[in-house]
């Protein structure tokens, strides 16, 4: 043990004591103008010689409506959160606390602690942290990602020191197993059984191929291609060294001495802070040659994507790092038993592979008092779309969507109706009003048609058009599809073409049973999860808003006023002021009135292009 | 040369090395990393095109990028990009003005969700757009391009007196 309490104590002595002034620089803090404050806290600084704090950049915490967050942390007292933050707020926080022990602010968000202090109230009493469970995003905006000795400070890579030092290997897969862990990318596989497999797989190619260069591998899917989702950008960006430990101990479980992070080309501040990671890990001996001192050796290298979301599936994804055209391959052989190069591979999600750390510092049955009986622990959800509080969320599995929605996201904005929850992206479906109380695990969201998914959960509201909606997913698998199978090759070409059709007001009654019969056709004989999943959004949309398809082919109306080929601008006589914003933003010209007068929208020139009604101060611009 | 299975996974790092030094990946360089990797054209190609990072042809000075994730797309997208194709006057078949001044990418999910719907033109992002914002900061970007341009021209012409 020595090895690891000399890192810890020297990770314990760097990170001591310090007052720190944190910014948060994840790629929405960044997008939201973080980089800005960084820049007055630094000015604030230099301008005042008696402030003394080590300045701090950390990922995301979560909370990305009130970004850019700006945050003092001072030994002894709570860390202060302020939320929405300017240049100006910035300076005016600094100096009120350090020259003045003045706390309160117009910006102040809560304390970062369980415990308010000065009057600000804990993070605990606000409704969008109250209800959340932060295990995964343990570090995510606590740590400065880019220190190792922080992520060590914080109990980082205790649970690889234990598995190492205190457990065969058979014991971690067995502890992985115990905790009843199931895959985080969507499908929900348990995790200790896909290492189990890998083990024993990964002992039979050993005693068949002694002389290979390696007998198996680890890969980290960081590919997160769903539209609409961030939770493992999130983790990489916040917390790399998790993900990284999580393969080392798989590494260590299965017998592997080599692995893969495939992550997105898109992300490129994860790509940065993973590199950075890898680096730093290295130089404390908890990657490469014998590591903490022990026999085992293992080493990580990071691959990027190339835009691709087939390459999410596991076979398209070794394709891909192979080099090759990332298409998927029948199976069997699974990747356990032949994987990258033909060697045994097992693919771990980021989210995954971030729980095992805990799983193995705190042991299995700590880990699986949360959850449900099938579905332990907690799970990351990017909470979008039309909600009041959008952010990045973690919840026990087991929550009712209801919760999540109207506690955790505080509702739907401007006073308008809920319509649907999308979950589990584009192999995922949308749920209606009526299974707001559904709980999230993976058995009960199946079971409405839907997928837990790896996290995406849009929210959409009475302005959504559903039809709309699965027509957005199937142009995006039917682009995404690889073209190898011809199922979800032409399949989703065909529900694409009818489901323009009806948004175009094209649509025929007996469209609704060519859907329902090319659905199940395309998700039963479907290569892999691409195709046999992308009908999911067609076959929930058709199961609860049925409605919504009538009427836009019997009717040839759009309820939601979304399809342009089905609604019409009108300005309404009454509430119309004259005032000619409308008429000046129109881009085409389509709006005539003098100042004070009615104004009129020519229908045959208008485009719905929908600027007139977004600028409009007196909400007199009317869609039917 | 011998190349082993192992090498032929240098080829999409390669090929990602040359399109973030040139933007795109030319012809040269497919003939060039073949040789090496001992790949074929018609292979390389074959990853090229299946890869949606890719590009085979150059790309415009500036870059405006607009999300097509699912919170932009409920939130509006569409209208926006049909807004900037308007402005740029691009459709589906172009990506790049005429000029070789603007491209305009329709990218998968940003993940800055929070923000939707976001556009990013250049390395700078914009959260919360809508189609009228977004016209207003094309309109500005070629504004700006274009007097740039001017005293470009400007200042060859008086250099060549």
């Amino acid at each position: 043990m020595s090895n690891y309490t000399a890192i810890r104590e020297w990770a314990d002595e760097k990170t001591a004591d310090k007052t720190r002034i944190i910014v948060g620089l994840g790629t929405c803090g960044i997008a939201a103008g973080g980089n800005k404050i960084l820049e007055a806290v630094e000015k604030t600084l230099a301008n005042n010689d008696d402030i003394k704090a080590e300045v701090v950049s950390v990922g995301c915490i979560g909370i990305c409506y009130k970004e850019p967050l700006l945050d003092i942390e001072i030994p002894g007292q709570p860390r202060l959160s302020y939320g929405s933050v300017t240049a100006k707020d910035t300076r005016e926080i600094i100096q009120n606390i350090f020259l003045d022990s003045k706390y309160e602010h117009k910006k102040t968000l809560a304390t970062i602690n369980d415990e308010a202090f000065a009057e600000i109230p804990s993070w605990k009493e606000i409704p969008f942290f109250a209800p959340q469970e932060r295990r995964v995003l343990r570090n995510c905006g606590f740590i400065d990602p880019e220190k190792i000795e922080d992520y060590i400070a914080n109990d980082g890579y205790l649970g690889l020191s234990r598995a190492l030092l205190d457990m065969t290997p058979a014991a971690v897969v067995e502890e992985t197993l115990k905790a009843g862990l199931r895959g985080r990318g969507g499908a929900g596989f348990p995790a200790g059984r896909k290492w189990s497999i890998a083990a024993d797989n990964i002992n039979a190619y050993k005693e068949e191929n002694p002389d290979s260069d390696s007998f198996g591998y680890i890969i980290c899917n960081a590919d997160e291609g769903d539209p609409g989702a961030f939770m493992n950008r999130s983790v990489l960006e916040g917390d790399p060294h998790s993900v990284i430990e999580g393969m080392t101990i798989a590494g260590y479980a299965i017998g592997a001495s080599y692995g893969y992070i495939y992550c997105r080309a898109e992300y490129p501040l994860a790509i940065e802070r993973l590199k950075l990671a890898l680096d730093q890990a290295r130089e404390k001996n908890l990657l490469g040659k014998n590591i903490l001192g022990t026999e085992f050796s293992f080493d990580l290298k990071l691959k990027e994507g190339a835009g691709a979301f087939v390459c999410g599936e596991e076979t398209a994804l070794i394709a891909s790092v192979e080099g090759l055209r990332g298409m998927p391959m029948p199976r069997p052989p699974y990747p356990a038993q032949a994987g990258l190069w033909e060697v045994p591979t097992i693919i771990n999600n980021v989210e995954t592979l971030n729980n095992i750390p805990v799983i193995l510092a705190k042991g299995a049955d700590s880990w699986a008092e949360k959850g449900t009986e099938k579905s332990k622990g907690t799970k990351t959800f990017a909470l979008t779309g039309k909600v009041e509080n959008t952010g990045l969320i973690e919840v026990e599995l087991g929550m009712s969507l209801r919760e999540v929605i109207y506690d955790i996201g505080g509702g739907i904005p401007d006073g308008k109706e809920f319509k649907a929850a999308q979950t589990g992206g584009p192999s995922g479906g949308c749920l209606p009003a009526s299974m707001l109380d559904l709980t999230i695990d993976y058995e009960a969201l199946a079971k409405a048609g839907s997928i837990m998914g790896s996290g995406g959960l849009v929210i959409m509201d009475e302005s959504t058009c559903m039809v709309d909606v699965a027509r957005y997913f199937l142009t995006f698998t039917q682009a995404e599809s690889c073209g190898k199978c011809v199922p979800c090759r032409l399949g989703t070409k065909r529900m694409l073409e009818i489901l323009t059709r009806i948004t175009e007001g094209k649509g025929k009654i007996e469209d609704i049973a060519l859907l329902e019969e090319l659905a199940p056709s395309i998700r039963d004989s479907s290569l892999c999860g691409l195709g046999q999943s992308a009908p999911n959004p067609v076959l929930t949309t058709l199961r609860y808003f049925r409605d919504e398809y009538e009427a836009h082919i019997l009717e040839g109306r759009c309820p939601a006023g979304q399809c342009k080929a089905l609604i019409t601008y009108t300005i309404d006589e009454v509430d119309c002021t004259g005032c000619t914003v409308c008429a000046r933003a129109c881009p085409v010209d389509a709006i005539s009135g003098a100042k004070k007068e009615l104004h009129i929208i020519d229908t045959d020139i208008c485009t719905r292009c929908d600027t007139c009604r977004q600028v409009c101060n007196f909400d007199a611009v009317l869609v039917a | 040369m011998t190349v082993s299975t192992q090498d032929r996974s240098a080829l999409i790092p390669l090929l990602q090395q040359v399109q973030v030094e040139m933007g795109y990946v030319p012809r040269e360089a497919i003939d060039e990393i073949g040789a090496v990797l001992r790949v074929s054209t018609s292979d390389i190609f074959g990853v090229l095109t299946f890869y949606a990072q890719f590009r085979l042809t150059p790309v415009g000075r500036h870059q405006v990028k607009i999300c097509q994730g699912t919170a932009c797309h409920v939130q509006g997208a569409p209208l926006i990009t049909d807004a900037v194709e308007e402005e740029l006057g691009l459709d589906d078949d172009h990506d790049t003005t005429e000029d070789g001044e603007f491209t305009l990418e329709k990218v998968a999910c940003f993940g800055a969700c929070s923000l939707a719907p976001v556009m990013i033109i250049d390395e700078d992002t914009k959260g919360n757009i809508t189609p009228d914002k977004a016209r207003r900061m094309v309109r500005k970007l070629i504004k700006a391009q274009a007097k740039k341009n001017a005293a470009a021209k400007t200042n060859a012409e008086a250099k060549n007196e």
